[in-house]
């Protein structure tokens, strides 16, 4: 306690210090951090998940048309394929980025760590302003939200899977500024945070892997 | 002020890191292959019927998925309470998707 007090009156503040964010926690088996994003991208399955299952829904329970053909649109003939294309390897770039950021921090070099960082960073940058271009299009052509539950559904999932990529986007500017500073001080703990918005970032390319053919070319 | 730091540990060894970064890069490689072939095999077979079209997608889909998590989320060597909390959220995830599934089979046999 004496210590605790001691620390206070040294730097005017309370330190909280969190434990296992560097080595594995023995019961288990990771450190703090990694279970907690874990935690967090399973209840983000069950988020993505239900809008998957009101996709499946709508799509089924779509009125059939007096030639007998479904009235849901087809992907390919209504939304715009290109740009969507482009974007599927722009984000599959950034995901081999980041984990070559993750690689060059653990041999540390900082350096080449920040140059992996940036390209992710750009890249999620690209996906927005292509994502961008491609809903100019679709409000050329006047579809919107209110046109049919395509453009509904369609609006919510890329709307909200572009709001993702832009929370790790943030989080990537962050590192490569400010937050990088914790590698003069705490370099594994600094690897460790990228490791675990590497994973987020992974788990976005992989929301996009699946909405990708679903949306744009079913 | 230097840049690099030392951080030693068997999981940190050089060579280990550079074998990981070589099955990286082929990752990468696999993956935008089979983007090309997912966008290929819609345009390819523009007459293909729906079912088929769909269960082609999602096949290539489950492959690219597998690879991200695999091997980009290391999924392939994690520990077993990573493997525990997906395996509820699988339970889970699978029974969204039952319900309209099931709805479906339901109006298909009345």
């Amino acid at each position: 306690m004496t210590s605790h007090a001691d620390a206070v009156a040294d730097h005017g503040h309370h330190e909280i210090e969190i434990p296992f964010n560097v080595t594995p926690r023995p019961d288990t088996g990771v450190y703090n951090a990694k279970l907690g994003v874990w935690l967090f991208l399973a209840s983000e399955v069950m988020l993505f998940g239900a809008l998957f299952s009101s996709l499946i829904l709508l799509r089924t329970g779509a009125p059939t048309l007096p030639n007998g053909l479904s009235s849901w649109p087809v992907g390919k003939d209504t939304l715009h394929v290109l740009p969507a294309t482009v974007n599927t390897f722009v984000l599959i770039l950034s995901s081999v980025t980041v984990v070559l950021a993750w690689a060059n921090l653990r041999l540390g070099d900082l350096k080449m760590g920040r140059i992996f960082i940036a390209i992710t960073l750009l890249c999620g940058f690209i996906f927005m302003g292509i994502k961008a271009y491609e809903y100019s299009l679709s409000f050329e052509h006047h579809h919107y939200p209110s046109t049919h539950n395509f453009f509904a559904i369609y609006f919510t999932m890329t709307g909200l899977h572009g709001l993702h990529v832009l929370g790790g986007m943030i989080v990537f500017a962050y590192f490569l500024t400010f937050g990088s500073k914790m590698w003069k001080t705490e370099p594994a703990r600094f690897t460790n945070r990228i490791e675990v918005v590497g994973l987020y970032w992974h788990f976005v390319d992989l929301v996009w892997i699946f909405l990708f053919p679903t949306l744009y070319l079913l | 002020m230097t840049e690099h730091v030392e951080i030693h540990d068997a999981h940190n060894d050089p060579e280990h890191i550079k074998r990981e970064v070589r099955v990286y890069l082929l990752v990468f490689c696999s993956l935008a292959v089979l983007t090309g072939a997912t966008v290929a095999a819609r345009y390819v077979f523009p007459d293909l019927r729906m079912g088929y079209a769909i269960a082609i997608a999602l096949a290539i889909a489950a492959t690219k998925g597998f690879l991200v998590a695999g091997f980009f989320m290391h999924l392939l060597s994690e520990k077993k309470l990573i493997y525990a909390v997906l395996a509820l959220t699988v339970v889970f995830f699978a029974f969204l998707i039952w319900l309209p599934l099931h709805d479906i089979a339901d109006k298909m046999g009345k």
